[in-house]
């Protein structure tokens, strides 16, 4: 009786929540998959024809937009990586006492709502404002040089909107490397820069992997930035998602670009972790 | 977690030290300032005194702003929304989720590989495909869109992350003390209430502050949900695509800024008395 | 990646009985299908519907009004006077940022003949507006209570060719669409919509992102009047239109004022209230124009959704909006085009008791073209694109949606 308690025990914990994902994450995603097969418009109802052209469609339609949001959200995540790593690096073994306050500055922006965020940069980009006034009088650019609207714009607002979810996984992964296994490698004459190669780099890739995931999904599928931000060529896949979802109500055609994106990124993700053998990605990922 | 695993002590070093610490520290302080410049511009917009419905262009120094920052129903009311749906689906994410993460860290069952890749999955979707996915959804069943559609969508999005914190906190449990207290003839749920709940409440407070965190600022999966809601981002995102932002969302944004800069004070004193 | 089972994927996958099984999933999730989506046409408008649709309706005393932003003054003052002389408590919410969002929102409830939340609503005339119309999700308006709009709304404003005969909607203020710019930086007088496709501002040019403004400039500048363009028409407006692509800045939303005033846009289509509101709040100097190819007037409408729990509530506030000094009041803060004449003169007649400076924007309101538009002006004026059927919709949004998201 006991044995038989001890071994229902985690089926009744996971009961509630596991249901509450059944019901509105796995049954949904079913159900757009179902849409996404679908012909008709909201006059006359939709029917489930298994009409596959509505993939093939969209794709041959939305290809360049899906391209430009993988892109985007690769340049934002290398970005992010390459300008988080030293922070994370100095605050994991520099920060000393003051490890979490630095930690805490770098979360600052958390605490102010993230569309906010996104329109002060309009603020600061715009072609006569603080940051390209001053180049344009000291001629340092061309009078019609501009940001806003163009892909740097949504690169620059994608980096900074999604860097603490860099600076989070690295930082863990980073201070968990025992400082006594820096010193043993320094003592056995690894100057700092073999130190920083073979041993702390390589013991903060986990960190590494999570970031690069918990950066380029949601940055991938942004489109929030691009639309604040960027340009009629800038245009991502998110947005048309929505536009096709909410303007347009064309549910088949917004559900087959949503399959793909989500098929695309999981496959991703798992193509990705295969090759680096990453070990406990949930883990890292959470941190 | 650094309290938990044993390290030799790492002393805090000044940065006069080498060349390159002092270039990373500068660096680190440069970057920590990019990232504050946005939230300079929205305090300063708070105190714009400019006139019309365009809080664009500055014109000088003005409290009125602050004098009047209920003014406005609209953007009172997405707040109000914005809290009634973080705080319920808070509530109900870390339940959940907290019970997930405890089967998840303490026991090994059949199925444990496939309920840590739906967290994986639920964890890493891309929003706009929750977004449209639950709307596909609630539109087949014509269940009607609103709080209810908002705050089921925050919980689940948000419970996986509860899971997972709360799980890596139960991985690094001694279930010795479990097993003493119980030895001692508590039961089962005395255990858990006096002796597992106090351990992992760190898992379950870091759970709770993110979901709360990330339910109170998502403006895509709420989209899409929200029917006539309209909470907090997409109010101001609303907003913003009509051209005008009043002042009073700079001045409830500031509100939430400093509220949470005096939670996380609040919360480090507290923790600094108790490893005192 | 030990924490994934792989045989599971490999299950999904590569396994015959789970893909059945999956796809019979997918069936099941069609089988949910219920009328959710499904907006059945109906019949047009019977004479016997008002009387049907008002039958033992009562005042309950309470009205949920659902507006755009921006389109009242803080303070709700129509609203409190109207709530201070019936009684009747208004709660109000600007919630409505653009028609389509707005309509992909309700549609599933009034589709399943829920309440919105709404008794009252502001919607465009255009593609949503047709819609809720075509789909029967409007309540019909019973004109014996509308006494106010019967002896004040103005001749231009009653009939418009979207609801003939005011059917289903009134309207609730008027604008037009034209090119706004900044003579700070455009130093030649702007008349023509071939000045938006001039190289010379290239990269300071802005377009509308809404497709149908975006496809009526199209087409005006083909010389085709949008109401009673065909497809052949659309598809030459988007080749137009695209061409013009490479020099266009933004496809913007209604921010474009910011960008006008501080030089991101140097010329862009543009909403006539919109100007006004930013030379009054920045005291920039933009200016607006209807071009002589001719602009858009659009009409924002209130509407009762059918299935509002408060409709005669609802109805005596739209009326209560007809009452000249109420029209004024609203007309002061939007700046849009009033559905009544008088509201000119009752405008200077506030101007004698406001304060100096509103005395001085009163003023200038009641001699602006941009408030009360000359008759010429009118009449150089085109209707939104008329899309008969979601076939047709489904046509024009394929041309015109793509420019701005490329």
């Amino acid at each position: 009786m006991q044995r038989l308690r001890a071994k229902l025990a985690p089926y009744f914990l996971i009961l509630p929540g596991g249901l509450w994902l059944a019901i509105f994450f796995i049954i949904p995603t079913v159900t757009m998959l179902s849409f996404s097969l679908m012909t008709g418009n909201e006059a006359d109802g939709y029917q489930l024809t298994w009409h596959f052209q509505n993939y093939t469609d969209a794709l041959s339609t939305y290809w360049p937009q899906f391209l430009r949001s993988l892109e985007y959200g690769a340049a934002a995540t290398i970005l992010g990586i390459a300008l988080s790593y030293p922070i994370a690096y100095w605050i994991a073994f520099k920060g000393g006492k003051r490890k979490s306050t630095y930690l805490f500055l770098v979360l600052l922006p958390f605490f102010v709502s993230f569309v906010l965020r996104t329109i002060s940069w309009q603020f600061f980009l715009s072609d006569n404002g603080l940051l390209l006034s001053p180049l344009k009088s000291m001629g340092l650019v061309s009078q019609d040089f501009h940001i806003l609207q163009t892909t740097v714009a949504v690169v620059l607002g994608l980096t900074y909107n999604y860097l603490p979810f860099i600076v989070l996984p690295l930082y863990v992964a980073l201070e968990r490397v025992d400082p006594r296994v820096v010193e043993a490698s320094s003592d056995l004459y690894a100057g700092r820069i073999a130190t920083f190669t073979k041993v702390i780099f390589p013991l903060s890739l986990p960190g590494v992997f999570a970031g690069v995931i918990m950066n380029f999904v949601p940055a991938a599928s942004d489109y929030v930035n691009a639309e604040i931000l960027g340009g009629p060529n800038n245009t991502m896949i998110g947005s048309i998602i929505q536009d096709q979802a909410l303007h347009v109500r064309d549910y088949p055609t917004a559900t087959a670009l949503s399959t793909v994106l989500m098929g695309g990124l999981l496959v991703g993700i798992f193509l990705y972790a295969r090759a680096l053998g990453t070990e406990d990605v949930l883990e890292a990922a959470a941190r | 977690m650094s309290t938990l695993t044993p390290q030799a002590p790492v002393k805090a070093q000044k940065p006069r030290g080498k060349l390159g610490d002092r270039l990373l520290f500068g660096y680190t302080w440069a970057v920590i300032i990019w990232l504050c410049l946005p939230i300079g511009v929205m305090i300063l917009f708070g105190f714009n005194d400019y006139h019309g419905k365009y809080n664009t262009q500055w014109h000088g120094f003005t409290l009125k702003w602050y004098q009047h920052a209920f003014a406005l129903p609209e953007v009172n009311n997405a707040m109000k929304a914005s809290l009634i749906i973080a705080v319920i689906s808070t509530v109900l994410a870390t339940a959940l989720g907290t019970l997930i993460g405890l089967a998840l860290g303490r026991y090994r069952f059949k199925g444990q590989g496939f309920t840590n890749l739906v967290q994986f999955a639920a964890i890493s979707s891309p929003e706009i495909v929750m977004g449209m996915s639950l709307l596909a959804f609630f539109v087949q069943l014509g269940f009607p869109l609103g709080y209810v559609t908002i705050i089921i969508a925050h919980v689940m999005f948000s419970l996986s992350f509860v899971a997972v914190t709360v799980r890596s906190r139960v991985l690094t449990l001694d279930r010795s003390v479990e097993e003493a207290a119980k030895d001692l003839g508590a039961g089962g749920w005395t255990t858990f209430r006096l002796v597992t709940l106090p351990m992992i409440m760190p898992g379950v407070t870091a759970g709770a502050l993110l979901s709360f965190a990330i339910s109170i600022d998502d403006f895509v999966v709420t989209n899409f949900t929200a029917g006539t809601v309209t909470t907090f981002p997409v109010d101001i995102y609303g907003l913003q695509g009509r051209g005008g932002i009043p002042a009073q969302v700079n001045v409830m944004g500031t509100f939430i800024f400093v509220g949470g800069l005096l939670l996380a004070a609040i919360n480090a004193l507290a923790s600094r008395r108790r490893d005192a | 990646m030990n924490e994934f089972d792989p045989a599971f994927l490999r299950g999904i996958t590569q396994d015959r009985r789970s893909f059945l099984r999956a796809a019979g999933l997918v069936g099941a999730g069609a089988a949910l299908a219920a009328c959710g989506v499904k907006g059945a046409k109906v019949s047009p408008a019977k004479a016997d519907d008002v009387a049907k649709f008002w039958a033992g309706k009562k005042q309950n005393g309470h009205v949920d009004f659902a507006n755009w932003a921006s389109y009242m003054d803080a303070n709700h003052s129509p609203l409190k006077k109207f709530t201070s002389e019936t009684g009747i408590t208004v709660n109000y919410k600007e919630v409505i940022t653009d028609d389509p969002t707005w309509y992909g929102k309700i549609q599933p409830q009034l589709a399943a003949g829920q309440p919105i939340g709404y008794d009252l609503m502001v919607v465009t005339d255009g593609i949503e507006l047709n819609k809720l119309v075509q789909f029967g999700y409007l309540a019909p308006l019973d004109h014996k209570m509308l006494t106010n709009f019967e002896a004040n709304a103005g001749a231009a404003f009653k009939n418009e060719s979207f609801d003939k005969g005011n059917v289903f909607s009134v309207p609730y203020a008027t604008g037009y669409t034209g090119i706004g710019y900044n003579p700070k930086y455009v130093k030649e007088p702007i008349t023509s919509i071939k000045q938006l496709f001039d190289p010379k501002y290239k990269g300071k040019i802005g377009m509308m992102k809404d497709t149908q403004e975006l496809g009526n400039f199209g087409m005006l500048l083909n010389g085709v009047n949008p109401e009673t363009s065909t497809e052949a028409d659309w598809k030459k407006a988007a080749a137009t239109l695209q061409a013009q692509k490479p020099i266009v800045r933004q496809y913007v939303d209604q921010n474009y004022t910011k960008s006008l005033s501080n030089g991101d846009l140097w010329i862009t289509m543009a909403w006539s209230g919109d100007i006004f509101q930013e030379n009054l709040s920045n005291g920039s100097n933009l200016q607006f124009v209807v071009p002589s190819e001719g602009g858009t007037i659009w009409t924002d409408n209130m509407m009762i959704p059918k299935t509002a729990p408060n409709p005669v509530d609802a109805l005596k506030l739209i009326d209560f909006f007809y009452r000249i000094d109420i029209a004024a009041m609203l007309t002061e803060e939007i700046n849009y085009v009033p559905s009544v004449p008088a509201v000119k003169a009752q405008l200077l007649k506030d101007a004698q008791t406001a304060s100096k400076s509103d005395a001085a924007t009163f003023t200038t309101m009641a001699s602006s073209p941009l408030v009360f538009p000359t008759d010429a002006e009118l009449a150089n004026l085109r209707h939104y694109v008329n899309l008969p059927n979601p076939g047709a919709e489904k046509i024009y949004q394929d041309l015109f949606l793509p420019i701005s998201s490329g």
